[in-house]
């Protein structure tokens, strides 16, 4: 299992990421933003940081770099794809994701651990969860709160397409229907905010709850499975 | 070359935690008379095309890559020199 | 002084002497400065070469009135790779690794500019640590406000303080959090003493191969000079001297336009393209640029390769091409770099540049001899000795003088105060949890829950989980464990124990992870050296510091000092009340060789056993935070520290932590024991009983500050291995209680229930600081 990983310019957990991966027993390869291919990787990891230093809106400049044409289509083709916080705006930018991220409820940077409910466990980033939780996972935004309009909302609830959840009561950023994370249609495109990569390692302060993320993605797998059900 | 200024808003049924924090931050310093506080973008360019291209060109910018549609919308105009935001500095 | 210039310059460049002695003036020289700059030159200076030596010889760049005293620190360790002097200490931490750290300030433009005047904070003491060849891993911060609680006049207003507070935390997040460093902790304090001049001291820690060091002896007649980052803008132009080095008065909104602007975004491109150029070993040397950017680093470079310099101010990118040459000179804009390559690798720095999105230009070259000549439109603009600029500027040796107000000091009863509910049986747990929520003791959550402490993956205890930040360093098990420290109202009491104190805080906090602490930096925050009774607390806290460290075995690698720091804003007319407390920070470094050793601050385990290690209660009320509290006069004596006991202390910390005894450590320092139970409980989500075994006075009990103490809990079954520990290294050890339950019980004085403390504890800093909203633990918003 090869996990790519791609470096935007200000992207600031790809290293984590790439550390991540290994460490769930794959190999992991670094990707550049200026390049057009994936270098035949098995999955693709769009990392937390600053993509272009948030400027515009976050998430807005990255996702017109050149490799994110062959993102698309390894997307489009079932590939997985796994994008964490800044990550995740890319691809919601992108339009691979539903919904958009906006400032936080509280206008803050907010730094710390949550704990999230997998909500869906047959994912590729998923499927390592033995249960549903909750699992504590360090969040550090300023722009988190997730969006979409109630129709999509209620999509997304319907196809079951929440990956993750925040507790009720601890929603830190003010996400509709304390949404943490959501998938594509097929299921291959999954985004979260919170940072799975920090929470790999028991001897690191931010645990290792988040392990079986990449444990479960490392696993065997048809390459490209169908996810759709 | 035409100069353009375009406005960002959060769409009106979007919260917008940051108007909301102004809004209750007014009266406390004297201007209760203010409501209906939103933050924004404002983004001057010069543009080097002139008639119904700009239109589009401006059209087609904003759309893809200035805003984004999912949470924002926008009015553009053409400026002159002394209506630029910074013409004062 | 009438000589004729000996070259002939453009006109409008071309100063008269008079005329140069008066806009000398008016830049801050002096005039037997200014006639120092007429003889290092042989002639009148242009207009470009008086901007340089102003901006140089201010006290912000030259240290003029610290440098005679600041030898007093120094010292030798085979561990030692790069000391004072060098942009930041650089010491051996074994593996074939070496660390680079260093703590400076930005507590002028953050006064002037919160949110930019903390960022830039941020990325210049950065750009110190990847100019030495270092990886930044972590920062912390060391930050001193006014009292958001009281609500005074002016800058002593509620609303003031907090916009403050609230710009300058939202500066070190904004910038800390976009260049991808973790924020592994600090001090955040509030004393109405900073109300006009804020402390903004942030630390920074690098990570390198060792021979990845950069120190600029590689440099030949031939190199190229390369200026990498930013374009140069008129930002911060002679924001050094002008922000640094004068007081502030009322025209605040007329210094705006010298404010920089800082770009993280910029920086994190720097940095990845810094660290691969010295990878590639392209480079012959580097130096940032902070203040007086084109000016001090090409200067420094030649200055410390004995060489001169040709540079054309044509090649520099600027943002307005109508900027003047000194302005081109003088300019604070940041994230900029001046890179030396031999002439074959030039094309190849250029590249990797290109790849990061970095702008580059070739805009000058080293040549022989020792002039540093600056060329704008063909013409010669400045022809001057480099090491004249650098290394040459004067130096003070500045009268001093025992402030008469220290006799005061010594006569204040402190030790015996009336502390509401222990004296007439009333409240006393209702006083505890109010004393714990004041702003100074309560858990700085809503400070680092705005800071990312996980980024690079390293980050062993983050903000406020242990006595030190500990990081583990990559590709290691090894980690390195750092504490930030100061306290004002000791070092005004009596700034040689004061000091100390303080050392040897930083020192013990290093220790209670279980790390050895080896090297230490420090930032002096102090008044107008101009003043003889300042010029004391300086010169006085100096000699204690480096007498401590040196004792302690944790030599001075470098530092900062800030000066000038007060305000006459207050209207006192008393001398006292314009100065701040003399402030020196201290930055300790420690080793840990297995960083998952490391330990925390958080009670663990019901029914493990506590212990008081070190030291028995002494009285410790003097300048104590009890003291402030209650708002009495600041007064007393301080009871001596026993370095010697601190560093056996250490030793038995340190094998604890490595033989696994240890569940928590945190030592008594601000606010006694009763804040030390605090922290621990509620980080814990448990509780504890204490069963006093010291016959003292409740109120030192439960407030001394006196030093020398560490809680350390441990399981039952470690206890007899501990107590060997301690026998071995005399040091006295106490059992002083078990944790368990939902209190915080000190027998026979106190019962508070962990969740009226955790509320306290929790809200004190939000309640304080946040304008319009709180902010809950959990990040939700009470509107």
């Amino acid at each position: 299992m090869r996990v790519g990983v791609i470096t935007f310019p200000g992207s600031l957990d790809d290293h984590d990421a790439l550390a991540a991966a290994t460490r769930g027993g794959a190999e992991g390869v670094g990707l550049w933003h200026g390049d057009t291919d994936l270098s035949g990787v098995d999955a693709v990891v769009l990392p937390g940081g600053f993509s272009y230093g948030d400027y515009l809106r976050t998430g807005a400049i990255a996702q017109h770099a050149p490799i994110m044409a062959a993102v698309r289509a390894f997307a489009a083709d079932g590939g997985p794809v796994l994008g964490i916080c800044n990550g995740f705006q890319i691809l919601c930018e992108a339009g691979l994701l539903p919904g958009a991220l906006l400032r936080n409820s509280g206008l803050r940077f907010v730094s710390r651990p949550v704990f999230v409910t997998v909500e869906r466990r047959d994912t590729p980033f998923t499927r390592g969860f033995d249960h549903p939780g909750p699992w504590s996972v360090p969040l550090k935004s300023g722009e988190g709160c997730y969006h979409a309009d109630p129709a999509t909302l209620d999509r997304l609830e319907a196809e079951d397409r929440v990956v993750f959840r925040y507790l009720p009561g601890d929603n830190p950023n003010g996400s509709a229907r304390n949404i943490a994370g959501v998938s594509n249609e097929a299921g291959n495109v999954v985004g979260l905010m919170p940072h799975p990569e920090h929470a790999v390692d028991d001897d690191l302060a931010g645990g290792d709850d988040f392990l079986a993320m990449f444990a479960g993605l490392a696993s065997d797998v048809p390459e490209h499975e169908s996810l759709s059900r | 070359m035409p100069r353009v200024a375009i406005d960002v808003l959060l769409k009106r049924e979007i919260l917008d935690p940051q108007g909301r924090a102004l809004e209750r931050a007014l009266p406390g310093l004297g201007h209760g008379e203010a409501s209906d506080v939103r933050v924004g973008k404002h983004i001057e360019l010069d543009l080097d095309v002139s008639g119904d291209e700009l239109a589009t060109t401006v059209e087609s910018m904003a759309h893809d890559f200035l805003t984004n549609p999912v949470i924002e919308t926008y009015v553009w105009r053409i400026i002159q020199p002394d209506e630029r935001a910074d013409a004062n500095s | 002084m009438t000589q004729t210039p000996v070259t002939t310059f453009p006109a409008d460049e071309t100063l008269t002497d008079e005329r140069a002695r008066e806009l000398g003036h008016e830049l801050g020289l002096r005039r037997d400065e200014y006639d120092q700059v007429v003889e290092a030159l042989g002639r009148v200076p242009t207009v470009s070469e008086l901007g340089m030596y102003s901006v140089m010889w201010s006290e912000h760049c030259s240290y003029k009135s610290s440098k005679v005293h600041l030898r007093r620190l120094e010292a030798t360790s085979p561990r030692i790779l790069a000391g004072p002097g060098e942009n930041a200490g650089v010491v051996d931490v074994g593996d074939g690794l070496a660390v680079a750290f260093k703590v400076e300030s930005h507590n002028h433009p953050s006064f002037v500019e919160p949110y930019q005047g903390a960022a830039t904070g941020v990325g210049g003491i950065l750009r110190d640590i990847f100019t030495m060849g270092a990886r930044p891993i972590a920062v912390m911060d060391s930050l001193r406000f006014g009292d958001p609680t009281v609500d005074g006049l002016g800058p002593r207003s509620r609303a003031f303080q907090r916009a403050i507070v609230d710009g300058v935390v939202r500066g070190v997040g904004g910038y800390g959090n976009c260049v991808g460093v973790p924020n592994i902790g600090g001090e955040t304090v509030f004393d109405d003493r900073y109300a006009t001049n804020p402390l903004v001291n942030v630390l920074a820690i690098g990570v390198m191969p060792v021979e990845r060091l950069q120190l600029a002896t590689a440099e030949q007649v031939g190199d190229v000079a390369i200026l990498l980052g930013s374009s140069t803008g008129r930002d911060g132009i002679g924001g050094a001297s002008v922000l640094a080095s004068q007081e502030f008065d009322e025209g605040l909104e007329d210094k705006r336009p010298n404010v920089q602007v800082g770009d993280p975004f910029r920086e994190k491109s720097l940095i990845e393209c810094c660290l691969e150029l010295y990878d590639r070993d392209l480079l012959a040397g580097i130096q940032d640029m902070g203040a007086a950017g084109i000016a001090c680093s090409t200067a420094e470079l030649a200055s410390a390769a004995s060489m001169g310099m040709d540079v054309d101010l044509d090649a520099v990118h600027l943002r307005e091409p109508s900027m003047a040459s000194w302005e081109i000179l003088c300019s604070e804009s940041q994230e900029r770099m001046l890179a030396l390559a031999h002439p074959d690798g030039v094309d190849e720095v250029l590249a990797v540049a290109a790849r990061w999105d970095v702008p580059a230009s070739v805009i000058g070259e080293v040549v022989a001899g020792d002039r540093l000549r600056l060329h704008r439109r063909g013409e010669l603009v400045a022809d001057l000795p480099a090491r004249s600029l650098a290394d040459e500027g004067p130096t003070y040796d500045r009268p001093r003088e025992r402030p008469a107000w220290q006799d005061g000091y010594g006569i204040v009863v402190a030790e015996d105060l009336p502390i509401p509910g222990l004296a007439d049986d009333g409240d006393l747990a209702g006083f505890v949890a109010k004393f714990l929520a004041s702003p100074s003791l309560a858990a700085a959550d809503w400070v680092h829950g705005q800071y990312d402490s996980w980024v690079r993956g390293g980050t062993v205890l983050g903000p406020g989980q242990g006595d030190a930040g500990v990081v583990r360093l990559p590709g290691s098990a090894r980690g390195i464990a750092c504490a930030l420290d100061g306290n004002g109202r000791w070092c005004e009491l009596d700034p040689a124990e004061g000091t100390r104190r303080v050392v040897a805080e930083a020192f013990r906090n290093v220790a209670c992870v279980g790390a050895t602490p080896i090297a230490s930096t420090n930032c002096l925050n102090f008044g107008n050296p101009e003043r003889p009774e300042i010029m004391w607390q300086l010169a006085t806290s100096i000699e204690a510091l480096g007498e401590a460290t040196r004792t302690l075995g944790i030599p001075v690698t470098g530092g900062n000092v800030s000066l000038y720091n007060e305000s006459r804003v207050g209207g006192s007319d008393d001398p006292r009340d314009t100065h701040i407390w003399p402030t020196p920070v201290i930055g300790v470094l420690g080793v840990i060789d297995d960083a998952a050793m490391a330990v925390g601050q958080a009670f663990v385990q019901e029914g493990d056993v506590v212990f008081l290690l070190g030291d028995e209660t002494r009285p410790g009320l003097a300048g104590s935070a009890l003291q402030a509290y209650l708002d009495l006069p600041l007064g007393g004596r301080l009871a001596p520290v026993d370095l010697d006991l601190e560093a056996r202390l250490a030793v038995v910390l340190g094998e604890a932590a490595r033989a696994g005894l240890l569940h928590s450590a945190h030592d008594i320092s601000d606010g006694g024991l009763v804040a030390a139970l605090a922290d621990s409980a509620v980080l814990g989500d448990i509780g504890v009983q204490i069963v006093p075994t010291e016959r003292k006075d409740p109120a030192q009990l439960l407030f001394s500050e006196s030093p020398s103490r560490v809680l350390v809990t441990t399981p039952s079954d470690s206890v007899r291995e501990l107590a060997r520990l301690c026998a071995d290294a005399e040091v006295p050890l106490a059992d002083v209680g078990t944790v368990g339950g939902t209190t915080i019980d000190v027998q026979g004085l106190l019962t508070l229930s962990l969740e009226d403390v955790r509320d306290a504890h929790l809200r004190g800093v939000p309640t304080a600081v946040d304008p319009s909203l709180v902010t809950t633990a959990t990040g939700e918003v009470v509107t």
